[in-house]
């Protein structure tokens, strides 16, 4: 399957996607989305281009290679329990501080985004090798 | 404070093992003996108990406690424990020399020491029994340490069935004494004790307690684990299965004595399971040619007086056990040694193959004939002392029952079988014919002989003045605290004649007389019926147990993803229509009617039905796949119409990936899409489908009209602004107000990725053909 039209969308769409499901993720907190939705959202990207290229020409697209996402999405969202407990409360709770940006006016961050950022992670990561691991048995039967 | 440096020290210098060693065993066992100098220190230092306990809060709400306390009886203990620990440490330097793991040896041992000081010294019942178990465990370890044998691995699993299994027991009535009185420290138990024999509970209790001691203190009919035991290494063996662990049970008891003993009850458990240890392990010790079997039976049996004295109670009682638990602690722990040095200097252990070695090996036997003297009960030396004691304790006891024939027989039995056995073990390895061994003996470097010396001389030293002071006021602050109150003891070696003399006298000469008559005592002893061993019901249960794992696994476990489907869904059912069945609190609607139902929801409805049945009829494979989402992707629509945008996004976004997932994965599954299973297979399926919507059905039907407690969902409503910053409540839930939970989600996802992963990445590496390389 390699449709020069739906190669061509998935490599444009691709950016947008992924804006996207970072904007998905940020605005978790107060609207409709988070790390879930988010992280399947950009899994979904991935998986576009890997329809439109095939895997073995995927790969190379990311950086780093996608399974290390699981245990770095973990080891985020435990990090992010840990100033809870610093801050003598159960771990992973909530604790917030205030960044006064010039211009922009006060940012409130917290940790419960951090670990919604390795909820994100983890989906990604799971989603897109899961996936992957089914096609690269089945271009490998069908090569 | 001083306490816990004393337990965590070993702990902390068992990681360090390797870099310590450098400078040689004697190094590492300079820890040990500096805490055991420092505990001499402590030995007459009056109101001992009141100075020396720590508490450290560990679980508040359940009221439990890290607390350590050093009193008499502790410190005897730790004594032994950090005493003889250093000895072992120093002999394993050279009986594992050149061994690729004597660090890892010499660090389970150092684990082992600060368990055991743990245990001993904890005054929180909680405490005890965690350090309690971690003795087990590292016991375990050392048992197991030559992994490469089955033997030693069967052994090492025995141990830890047996051992730990009786700790499940102990743990259980620690936690029901600690609620009878109400407290989990020890030492408040003791004020307590007429209230805890008073409770109604208290028997099944004291049974548990007392299954747990009597597993560890390898008591009839757990001591099949004892002997077994003795695949691990010499210096192992000494230190755990002879000085210490073993003797953990016998510490408990004591402990709890005076909270728990002195009534008829105990008497009767205890004393009748010690005695008859006592006297049945001395009869199985005289018929084993393995050196160190011999000698682990010779333990059991006095583990058995050890435990019978405790029964026995009476104040001279309690004073010859504090006597024997240090006596055979020096004799014992000697001759394991001089059997370890004897394995490593002929090459084996066995008895019928050694012989006449006093030429070779003339230090050995002094210090092996020493030390066998004492096991005896020969005087001048320390078992003499011990057995003189026992014999007293159980004579003056309970006059008119019939404890006063039994005690004093079974007690006179097990030292004519001592005698038997020591002049047995002596003169089958020092005397007698000399034989060619599969090693030349030599005798041992001088270093590895102090171990053994210094428990050999103090056999005798410590009954002579001036050590004779100190031993009898060390041992008498142990007898205190069991007693609760202060009390002399006497350690004069000389009497005048009296009839536990007299028995003395009886049970050396008859004892002699057995070791020369020894080949027809063992021709009686083979008479014992092969099949009469306590270890066939051991091996039955194990390998019974396994048989029972293997086939409930097999049933389980089958591998179709349709039978655990079947099992799941049937489950599922089964259990709500019986929690609808049983409640009846819910009623059926009393009435009917689609009003407010809008036209497009009963479209959207439609839709779903009609693509459910389709997905069934469906004579394509992709015709099932589009049927089937349809169904999900409309079920998405019906979140957005009931306000769940979350779960809709959710909804659509998992449906999609798993349309694609379907997709890929299709051209691996079968050709045909038409039905290849059988009428039976489609119906039973069928009925489950449909019995799993049924159900589904019912519940919504008769939950809906109900009026919903919404406490927990108004709670998350009206906080996650306030408390959590966040508008979105569902998100809210998900990564702040139950964060732990989505923690736990994303690692079970984890764990499902990686096993996907492992099985395809399995499937394509077994596929794939090997390439040869030239």
């Amino acid at each position: 399957m390699k449709s020069l039209i739906l190669r061509t969308a998935a490599w444009l769409m691709l950016p947008v996607l992924i804006l996207f499901s970072v904007d998905m993720l940020l605005r978790g907190h107060n609207l409709p989305g988070g790390g879930f939705i988010g992280g399947l959202v950009a899994a979904a990207s991935i998986v576009l281009q890997q329809i439109a290229r095939g895997s073995s020409d995927t790969r190379w697209l990311y950086p780093i290679d996608l399974r290390y996402l699981l245990p770095l999405g973990v080891l985020v969202a435990v990090l992010a329990g840990v100033p809870g407990l610093l801050s003598g409360q159960a771990f992973l709770t909530g604790v917030w501080i205030t960044i006064e940006l010039p211009s922009l006016g006060a940012l409130k961050v917290g940790t419960p985004l951090v670990f919604d950022l390795g909820v994100y992670l983890v989906v990604v990561g799971v989603t897109v090798e899961v996936i992957m691991a089914v096609t690269e048995e089945g271009t490998w039967k069908t090569s | 404070m001083p306490l816990i440096v004393i337990v965590a020290l070993p702990f902390l210098i068992a990681p360090l093992v390797g870099w310590l060693r450098r400078a040689g065993d004697w190094a590492l066992a300079v820890v040990p003996a500096a805490m055991s100098v420092w505990l001499v220190t402590l030995a007459n230092n009056d109101g001992l108990a009141s100075q020396m306990s720590v508490v450290y809060p560990w679980v508040p709400q359940i009221g439990v406690e890290f607390a350590l306390r050093l009193d008499g009886l502790s410190l005897l203990f730790a004594l032994l424990v950090s005493g003889i620990g250093a000895l072992v440490i120093a002999y394993s330097g050279y009986y594992l020399a050149g061994h690729p793991h004597v660090n890892r040896f010499q660090s389970y041992t150092l684990l082992f020491m600060g368990s055991m000081l743990g245990l001993v010294l904890a005054d929180d019942a909680i405490t005890l029994f965690v350090f309690w178990e971690l003795t087990s465990v590292t016991s375990f370890l050392l048992i197991g340490f030559n992994h490469e044998d089955a033997k030693a691995r069967y052994g090492a699993l025995k141990a830890l069935l047996i051992t730990a299994g009786g700790g499940l027991a102990l743990l259980l009535g620690l936690v029901v004494v600690g609620q009878m009185a109400d407290s989990l420290r020890l030492s408040e138990w003791v004020a307590r004790g007429e209230m805890l024999q008073a409770h109604p509970l208290y028997l099944p209790v004291l049974i548990l307690i007392l299954t747990g001691a009597f597993a560890k203190s390898a008591q009839v009919p757990f001591h099949i684990w004892l002997p077994d035991a003795m695949q691990a290494p010499t210096p192992a063996s000494t230190y755990l299965h002879s000085a210490t662990m073993v003797k953990a049970g016998v510490y408990l008891l004591a402990r709890l004595y005076p909270a728990m003993g002195g009534n008829t009850a105990w008497r009767d458990l205890v004393a009748v399971v010690g005695l008859i240890t006592l006297v049945w392990g001395a009869y199985l010790a005289f018929k084993q040619t393995d050196l160190k079997a011999l000698l682990a039976y010779t333990t059991i049996s006095a583990l058995g007086l050890m435990v019978a004295l405790i029964g026995v109670g009476t104040p001279t009682a309690l004073k010859a056990l504090m006597v024997v638990i240090m006596a055979h602690a020096f004799y014992k722990a000697a001759l394991f040694l001089i059997v370890g040095i004897v394995d490593h200097a002929t090459g084996t252990r066995d008895l019928m193959s050694l012989g006449g070695l006093a030429r070779q090996m003339p230090v050995s036997a002094v210090l092996a004939t020493t030390a066998a003297l004492s096991m005896a009960g020969l005087p001048p030396l320390f078992g003499f002392l011990a057995k003189e004691k026992a014999i007293d304790s159980v004579l003056g006891w309970e006059a008119t029952s019939i404890w006063a024939i039994v005690g004093p027989l079974a007690v006179v039995v097990g030292a004519i079988w001592g005698v038997a056995y020591s002049i047995l073990l002596v003169y089958g390895i020092f005397l007698g014919k000399p034989r060619s061994t599969p090693k030349n003996p030599h005798e041992a470097p001088a270093g590895m002989l102090v171990a053994p010396a210094v428990l050999a001389v103090l056999s005798v030293l410590t009954v002579w003045p001036p050590l004779r002071e100190w031993t009898a006021s060390l041992l008498g602050g142990a007898v205190d605290v069991v007693l609760g109150k202060t009390t002399q003891l006497d350690l004069e070696l000389w009497h005048s004649v009296n009839l536990s003399m007299a028995l003395s006298v009886v049970a050396v000469v008859w004892g002699s007389g057995m070791f020369f008559l020894r080949h027809r005592v063992w021709t009686l002893q083979a008479k014992w019926p092969a099949w009469a061993r306590v270890d066939h019901l051991y091996d039955g249960s194990v390998s019974g147990l396994n048989r029972l794992a293997v086939a409930l696994t097999n049933r389980i476990q089958t591998g179709s993803l349709r039978h655990y489907l079947i099992m799941i869904l049937g489950a599922l059912v089964a259990a709500v229509v019986l929690a609808l069945a049983t409640s009846g609190g819910l009623a059926w609607p009393a009435t009917w009617s689609l009003d407010g139902v809008q036209p497009y929801e009963i479209a959207a409805a439609g839709m779903m039905i009609l693509a459910a049945l389709a997905l069934v009829i469906a004579p394509t494979r992709l015709g099932a796949i589009a049927a089937i989402s349809t169904v999900g992707y409309l079920m998405a629509f019906f979140y957005v119409l009931y306000s769940g945008p979350d779960l809709a996004l959710t909804q659509l976004l998992v449906e999609t990936l798993t349309v694609v997932l379907l997709l890929l994965v299709f051209h691996f599954l079968p050709r045909f899409f038409e039905d290849h299973t059988a009428k039976l297979t489609r119906l039973r399926d069928g009925l489950i489908a449909a019995g799993v919507g049924a159900m589904v059905t019912l519940l919504l039907i008769l939950v809906l009209p109900q009026t919903p407690d919404l406490a927990v969902s108004d709670y998350y409503i009206k906080n996650s602004l306030p408390l959590a910053y966040g508008a979105n409540v569902v998100n809210v839930i998900l990564v702040d107000f139950r964060a732990l939970d989505t923690l736990g989600e994303i690692t079970v996802l984890i764990i499902a990725a990686l096993g996907v992963f492992g099985m395809m990445r399995f499937r394509v590496r077994r596929r794939v053909p090997v390439e040869v390389k030239r």
